[in-house]
């Protein structure tokens, strides 16, 4: 993957297997956002396929790989300011029963999207939340709403661009905890994450995959990336051995 | 409760004022209906999906010259008929032009709907044995469910039957935009408006969307339109002029485009003001320049902000 001249990624294979939770870690311009970005559809590579499903969807783009069954979060907190938890969660819902464009439908009489949007909510600590705006929220249930929308897709499989960043040391584990049992409760079937947080990275990982100039520096299970001196070297620090 | 009551009164009030016996302001209340349904469909656009066009004017005219056309061409006088025409060609002219003006936003789509706003405007201009030139069209007195009221003149057809049927269109077009802005639609919409980039990831097409919403302010922009173009009985090109676009975004921010009442009650104020400041001084447009500026600097949220204080359109 080329940016004009500098090579963003290069040579990178890597393959999801189903309940998996992959984290993707290294230090910053080692090619993690562009990693995601490529995976979610949202730049095509400059040479290279992303295989989903059994199709390459190298480049369709977000909504196409939404309908597929791919979601995403982002690294800052990204959501409908004015917008309720529930009318924020009722958007993913609606696109996921691809009931968004109906121009005429009364949306407060939909019982199934109600139903769903409440199951979202109740699983993500914001069912006492659904009609506060999504901008008078704490940071803490705004990045909840953030991921929560996105796992209102009922994706196979989701993307999550530093899920903990932005938020204090204390509300991290409880939102990956929240994040896990949700996956769990929805069926989705791999995470994949970029993280910098490296407990909670060793804490929640199956793999990891260490990038470091825009290659794969290992790809393995916690235990053996601990015992790799290079990447503790690299990517780690000392601190965490 | 309290909204339902005062929409209530004022649907009494308005059913009122033919009765009251004042012609002169009875027939301002015409141009009132016809810019407040037009204006639903603008801040379709820009209240709801964050993109503001400053060539509205365009529907406007093509619903006004699809009633010239029909009247005076063909000699189809059935309004209903007028009215149907008038959304189809809306349709056939947003498809194209919504298609190639929803790629861009911001400044880019404004400039855009405002370069085919002129565009027609030439049309219009230029096309002397089409359209009538600086000339313009006669519109004919049309006939209103069939029914053509031979023994009223004319202000007495605008002050009655061509009234309630105007107030009665006001109705349904609040009522079909209400529900549109109520619906999945119109909530995916707003998702646009407030983060487009964080929509598309939840499944949100979102030039889809923003061309339907297009293509559903066409419709509106061109009703008004025909309903516009009967009390003056004469459309010229000045109807699609980049000036009349921006009377409608005027209209739409001293309403308050963030309130889903708040473009009726601009066109009401505009209208209204209009005739009277005109009355006073032939400086009107300095004047309403003025007030243009104290409501975006000092009332954001235009005269519904003072009223509903909610800020957005659709919370």
């Amino acid at each position: 993957m080329f940016y004009g001249d500098f090579c963003a990624l290069d040579g990178v294979s890597l393959a999801v297997r189903d309940g998996e939770f992959v984290s993707i870690i290294g230090p910053n311009g080692a090619g993690k956002t562009t990693l995601v970005n490529v995976l979610t559809g949202l730049v095509r590579p400059t040479s290279g396929r992303v295989r989903f499903k059994g199709g390459d969807v190298a480049g369709v783009g977000p909504v196409p790989l939404a309908r597929l069954g791919m979601a995403r979060s982002f690294q800052l907190v990204s959501i409908f300011p004015a917008l309720t938890v529930a009318e924020t969660i009722a958007v993913a819902v609606l696109a996921q029963l691809g009931r968004g464009a109906r121009p005429l439908a009364a949306l407060a009489r939909d019982a199934e999207v109600r139903e769903r949007v409440r199951e979202i909510a109740d699983l993500f600590g914001l069912g006492d939340k659904l009609t506060r705006p999504g901008r008078t929220l704490a940071q803490g249930d705004k990045k909840l709403l953030d991921v929560a929308s996105a796992f209102a897709l009922h994706p196979e499989i989701i993307l999550l661009d530093e899920p903990t960043s932005g938020v204090s040391t204390r509300d991290k584990t409880t939102i990956m905890d929240v994040l896990v049992q949700a996956s769990k409760r929805i069926g989705i079937k791999a995470i994949i994450q970029v993280e910098h947080d490296m407990d909670i990275v060793f804490g929640y990982s199956d793999r990891i995959v260490a990038l470091h100039q825009g290659r794969v520096l290992a790809d393995s299970t916690p235990e053996d990336i601990r015992r790799d001196e290079h990447v503790v070297a690299t990517v780690i620090g000392k601190r965490l051995r | 409760m309290k909204h339902r009551a005062a929409l209530a009164l004022a649907l009494l009030a308005m059913a009122l004022v033919p009765l009251a016996g004042r012609d002169y302001y009875t027939t301002l209340m015409l141009p009132f209906f016809a810019y407040g349904i037009a204006l639903f469909g603008l801040n379709l656009l820009f209240g709801y999906t964050g993109v503001l066009s400053f060539g509205h004017a365009l529907f406007v005219a093509v619903g006004a010259y699809t009633a010239a056309y029909l009247t005076s061409a063909f000699g189809i006088l059935h309004f209903e008929v007028i009215l149907l025409v008038a959304i189809g060609a809306a349709v056939v002219v947003a498809i194209p032009v919504g298609l190639l003006c929803i790629r861009y936003v911001k400044i880019y789509f404004g400039m855009l709907t405002l370069a085919f706003g002129m565009l027609f405007y030439s049309f219009l201009y230029k096309f002397y044995h089409l359209t009538g030139g600086d000339e313009g069209m006669r519109v004919l007195r049309p006939t209103l469910l069939g029914q053509s009221f031979p023994t009223l003149d004319k202000v007495g057809f605008l002050t009655g039957p061509y009234y309630y049927y105007s107030l009665a269109l006001l109705v349904i077009a609040t009522f079909v935009m209400w529900r549109v802005v109520r619906s999945p639609l119109g909530l995916s919409l707003r998702s646009i408006r407030e983060n487009p980039d964080k929509a598309q990831y939840v499944g949100v097409s979102v030039r889809r969307y923003r061309f339907f919403a297009f293509v559903i302010a066409a419709v509106f922009g061109a009703v008004g339109g025909a309903l516009l173009s009967i009390p003056t009985g004469l459309v010229d090109p000045l109807l699609a002029y980049w000036t009349h676009s921006g009377n409608l975004v005027f209209m739409l921010l001293l309403g308050g485009f963030t309130n889903f009442f708040g473009p009726i009650l601009g066109a009401f104020v505009f209208i209204f003001l209009q005739d009277q400041v005109m009355s006073l001084t032939q400086y009107w447009r300095l004047v309403f320049g003025a007030i243009l500026a104290v409501v975006v600097i000092f009332f954001p949220h235009g005269l519904m902000g003072l009223v509903d204080p909610r800020r957005r359109a659709g919370t």
